[in-house]
């Protein structure tokens, strides 16, 4: 048995960015599972891929296309229905103070 | 003293929202400042289970696009997740075009000031559906609105090749009138349709040695005037934070800034380039687009001249200048109706100036297109010719224009109802002349002076000629007789 | 009576409604009589509606009565796995993270059981959002295998397999992963088909590993399988990777399901049955035999890189899951932690709070493998490897009609007996696993008992979309055989 193949700082970091607020113990636990698991899934490394294209999706079909057509949107009320917290028109989340990460 | 020498470097990655009628992946309707969250559906609120499938016309607009900034086509691609958590994104993954951008190494052409014209390298276009919106208004609480969200973007990413910040603001405006001009895009900055983010940082030489200052990205740009501003804010802040620190580019020190609009300043929003890690993978839920042959001929008819082309025709043939031949490229349908009115006939100055001077203000006052008024180009050539054929004045040919708009009736007998046909015929002018002169001695004397007097004479003469036909005589024929009686006289 | 309604087949059902010898709500009340009677020991149902049934299945009596045309499954009791999407009730996924949602929409299946006149009596328990192999992941209820109350019934569509063998319904939809309609068939002692990626649209299926699942049937017997299959099959619009009917067209299925193929070459693996227990092993090879006895040629080959595709699966399922499952976030909808200090928090605790241990080790898994630096030595090894395990496949077709093997190397194992070691449950999914990766069909039916009285599952798997031959193949054993029709003692 070599290094554990995660260690708890990795956990710590993918959590991160899976958005889980692990426990400590959740923590250990994932760190001495994901090893195993990383362990077995080595083997894949037994094989040689150079020569072999990524395998995505089994469909042989592309472009599937729909014409620009508007169809009926829920509205408010029922975009709203299930939310946890809104008011007339909006979701309501607490005050975000950040800029996003993305576009 | 030492010896310092710089130049700005601008790399812009733009995004540009498609006129199309739904979203990237539903059927919701885009229209703007709808009541919030109303056009929002099982797709574009990310509900478990819903599916997004592609609009044709979106990814055809992105083609379009992508071909009249001369960039090569991809035969293949595909739609790839971004993944990042923001209120804004509801499946909190957003689809976008990673490793395979619909469109890449191309270049736009940019118009100087100095009549010359700058290529600009584009790096690649690519699809991508919007977020919503966040609203931070008053309270504790963000309000999130979904109506944005799916609305199809194309990214367009420049490289580095732009050096200046007017430079950026002629890229935004040849953009712009491109994207117009396809008819990809309303490119209303102010809505959100155009959105720029320069990446800036100075090369700058001193004392024989070249440092490169760290880049920025500046974000809420709103305005041409907002972009271009920033941009010189931040080259002229630059150097002088390397005059003071000499901080210079490493890896990682990537800021972001936002542009304070009132203050004109750009503030800092976020240090350091945050670890991103957005875990691009391939979407499972799309497949993947292919463009043949047989396609791409049929969106390159779909292909217009573009505005710089139309331009340097507009000068080359027919002999407007730089400016006017701008001006009516600056909107595809005002260029179009000028070009089809000068092949109707016509002098392309007279028409330039009718179309320019009075079409486009009226359309303006009506909110629509100098195309939309209701005047055929057919119509209009023959309004120009009557200014040139001396039928007409040129003050009496704004008064037709308009009128034209508001009736059927061709500018010939709108000329004759309102009576502004202009008197020609030199016999009856000469009667009136004579009178003239025969009334005016003093004039007539001073006129024929030579001296400072006497063309200050002269106009007064015209005038009373003028007067006595009510405007309506042609002031060449008049001037012809007037000049050739003052004449004969010495 | 109503212990001979119970009998019947789907389509025995549906004939005798049809003809008016059994009224459509006297089935639905026998089938209410069973959940009443002994779904408190079993837990197959997360939610039934017995009034909406019940009215469903009056609706569709009138119907008969007035004489008027009624659909292929016209007063069956069906249950759906609740992981598809209906706007009555909840849509659970058997999470607490979706507990209260409420779908506005339905899913396609759910409007075509619907369009064909089922009457849905109710939704299944399974392991959370389908991420399991014994049901034991569901965060709502536990449910136990009706042949053995001390075992699982498999999973993830446990509580559908579990609802079909204990006569509480009539037929139930499952969705299938990684084995999820497979292997709980096989530990329940019924029939379950996974058909061919793309063969039944996805939309309302809540999301697990986007490029594997698929919604099938699970049912008493293959005729069932074959008739359901012909009514949730087909293209669907607003899903981008269903295919359409000139590439796999869409007809009765069941309409010869008793002719036997001629000329029929078995494939085997003898490679693949060392894994299984000795008991699964006589069970299928007894099966082999029948197989020969009905004329079919047996060959051996080998699949060299079948062993490898619970790694690979382990690796796409997860990375997919971990980006399908980012939208429960609290935000739009779902549960929401109480009192969070920022909307980061909105995001993390409520994530935390409520999903299970095994989603988030998947999410965990799934995120790692996407990862900045990850990827390549993950995902996309992975990827390749898929590649490679079709390629298996390929070969395989083109020297058999079919592949067999068991469904799974043991009979249902106890409950919390694989609970502690994640990885001995993954590995109890080594022979469905691949046929997901390959996206072809598979369907698993009853070949035996073992010494306690458990079933024991055959499976076999066709090339895309020969879902007609694969039924055809899986009637040919059926026929000469019982197993399907024995059932538990309650």
């Amino acid at each position: 048995m070599g290094q554990k193949k995660i260690d708890i700082e990795q956990v710590r970091q993918v959590a991160k960015l899976a958005r889980l607020a692990l426990s400590d113990a959740e923590i250990v636990q994932f760190a001495v599972q994901l090893s195993a698991i990383l362990e077995y899934v080595e083997k894949l490394n037994q094989l040689d891929t150079s020569k072999v294209e990524p395998l995505a999706h089994c469909l042989p079909i592309n472009n599937c296309l729909r014409t620009d057509e508007i169809k009926q949107s829920l509205g408010t009320e029922k975009t709203l229905a299930n939310a946890p917290q809104k008011d007339e028109q909006f979701f309501l989340v607490p005050k975000i103070l950040e800029e996003p990460g993305g576009l | 003293m030492t010896n310092i020498d710089y130049k700005v470097i601008v790399g812009l990655e733009i995004h540009v929202q498609l006129a199309t009628r739904t979203k990237m992946f539903c059927g919701c309707e885009l229209i703007f400042a709808a009541e919030p969250n109303s056009r929002v559906c099982p797709v574009c609120l990310g509900l478990p289970g819903a599916l997004p499938v592609m609009n044709k016309q979106a990814v055809e607009f992105a083609i379009l696009t992508a071909l009249s900034l001369n960039c090569k086509v991809a035969e293949f691609t595909k739609w790839d997740r971004k993944s990042y958590y923001y209120p804004d994104l509801p499946k909190n993954y957003q689809i976008s075009q990673y490793d395979l951008p619909i469109g890449s190494t191309g270049f736009i052409e940019i118009p100087l000031p100095d009549g010359k014209v700058k290529k600009i390298r584009i790096r690649r276009v690519h699809l991508e559906e919007d977020a919503g919106k966040n609203i931070h208004s008053e309270g504790n609480f963000s309000q999130v609105d979904l109506n944005r969200a799916g609305t199809p973007l194309l990214e367009i990413v420049t490289e580095p090749d732009i050096n200046s910040a007017e430079e950026v603001r002629l890229l935004a405006i040849e953009l712009q009138r491109i994207v117009r001009f396809l008819g990809v895009s309303e490119a209303d900055m102010q809505k959100g349709h155009m959105r720029f983010e320069p990446n800036v940082n100075l090369h700058i030489k001193k004392d024989n040695n070249e440092y490169k200052t760290p880049i920025t990205e500046i974000k809420n740009l709103n305005s041409f005037k907002a972009l271009e501003k920033s941009v010189a804010f931040e080259a002229q802040r630059q150097l002088a934070e390397f005059l003071d620190s000499g901080k210079v580019m490493q890896s990682g020190n990537k800021k972001t800034l936002g542009w304070d609009d009132i203050r004109e300043v750009t503030v800092l929003q976020r240090e350091k380039e945050e670890a991103h890690d957005y875990r691009y993978f391939p979407d499972p839920d799309l497949v993947p687009v292919v463009v043949n042959k047989k396609w791409l001929v049929e969106i390159k008819t779909k292909l217009c001249e573009l505005p710089l082309t139309m331009q340097n025709r507009f000068v080359s043939e027919y002999g407007l200048s730089d400016y006017d031949a701008g001006v009516l490229t600056a909107d595809k349908a005002a260029a179009e109706f000028f070009d089809n009115t000068v092949k109707a006939g016509g002098d392309a100055k007279r028409i330039c100036n009718l179309v320019t001077q009075t079409g486009l203000k009226i359309a303006n006052e009506k909110n629509c297109k100098v195309s939309q008024l209701g005047i055929s180009p057919q119509k209009l050539a023959e309004l120009a010719k009557m200014v040139e054929a001396g039928q007409i004045s040129a003050t009496a040919s704004v008064t037709i224009f308009e009128k034209m708009t508001q009736s059927e009736s061709a500018p010939q007998q709108i000329a004759e109802s309102l009576n502004l046909l202009q008197k020609s015929d030199e016999g009856e002018l000469e009667k009136i002349v004579d009178e003239v002169i025969a009334a005016n001695p003093q004039a007539v004397e001073d006129a024929k002076s030579g001296d400072k007097k006497s063309k200050k004479a002269n106009g007064f003469l015209m005038g009373q000629v003028m007067q006595k036909t009510k405007g309506t005589a042609n002031p060449q024929v008049v001037a012809k007789i007037l000049s050739s009686k003052l004449n004969k006289g010495i | 009576m109503s212990k001979d309604i119970l009998k019947l087949t789907c389509r025995e059902l549906r004939d005798s409604i049809a003809k008016g010898e059994i009224k459509s709500s006297e089935a639905v009340s026998a089938v209410f009589e069973r959940i009443e009677k002994y779904d408190g020991q079993i837990g197959a149902y997360l939610n039934t509606y017995k009034n909406d049934a019940l009215g469903k299945a009056k609706e569709v009596d009138g119907k008969i009565s007035k004489g008027k045309s009624i659909g292929v499954l016209a007063g069956v009791p069906i249950a759906v796995k609740d992981v598809l999407c209906t706007t009555f009730g909840t849509t659970t996924c058997g999470s607490k993270i979706l507990e209260n949602f409420h779908s506005p929409y339905n899913a396609t299946v759910i409007e075509k059981l619907l369009a064909a006149d089922a009457v849905i009596i109710g939704k299944t328990n399974l392991d959370e959002f389908a991420m399991g192999s014994s049901t034991e992941n569901s965060g709502l209820k536990k449910t136990v295998n009706p042949w053995d109350k001390s075992r699982v019934p498999g999973g993830s569509s446990g509580g559908s397999a579990a609802a079909v063998a204990a006569k509480m319904c009539f037929a139930a939809l499952g969705s299938d992963t990684g084995g999820s309609i497979r292997q709980p068939a096989s530990f329940c002692g019924i029939t379950g088909l996974k058909p061919t990626y793309g063969r039944v649209s996805r939309y309302g299926l809540v999301a697990y590993g986007s490029s594997l699942d698929q919604i099938g049937p699970l049912t008493a017997s293959v005729g069932d399988c074959a008739l359901l299959l012909s009514v949730i099959a087909g293209h669907d619009e607003r899903d981008s990777t269903s295919v359409d009917e000139k590439m796999a067209p869409v007809y009765d299925f069941s309409a010869e399901i008793d002719e036997p193929l001629k000329n029929l070459k078995i494939a085997v693996v003898p490679q693949l049955f060392e894994g299984a227990d000795s008991e699964v092993v006589n069970a299928v090879k007894g099966a082999i035999d029948i197989y020969k006895k009905l004329g079919a040629e047996i060959i051996e080959i080998k699949m060299p890189h079948f062993e490898y595709a619970i790694a690979a699966y382990y690796l796409i399922a997860t990375a997919e899951a971990s980006s399908n499952l980012a939208r429960y976030d609290g935000v739009h909808y779902g549960h929401r932690t109480k009192n969070p200090a920022d909307y980061i928090e909105v995001y993390t605790k409520s994530r935390n709070e409520a999903f299970g241990q095994e989603v988030k080790r998947r999410i965990m898994l799934g995120t790692y493998a996407l990862s900045s630096g990850y990827y390549d030595a993950y995902y996309l090894k992975a990827l390749k490897v898929r590649n490679l395990i079709r390629g298996d496949f390929t070969a395989a077709f083109q020297k058999a009609d079919c592949v067999i093997m068991p469904t799974s190397p043991t009979t249902a194992f106890k409950i919390g007996e694989k609970t502690a070691d994640p990885l001995q449950m993954y590995l109890s999914d080594v022979y469905t696993i691949a046929v997901n990766l390959a996206g072809v069909p598979a369907i698993s039916i009853p070949c035996g008992f073992d010494k306690n009285n458990l079933p024991i599952g055959l499976q076999i798997i066709a090339s895309a979309f020969q879902e007609e031959k694969l039924l055809r193949i899986a009637r040919m054993f059926e026929s000469q055989t019982d197993f399907h029709k024995r059932r538990p003692e309650l």
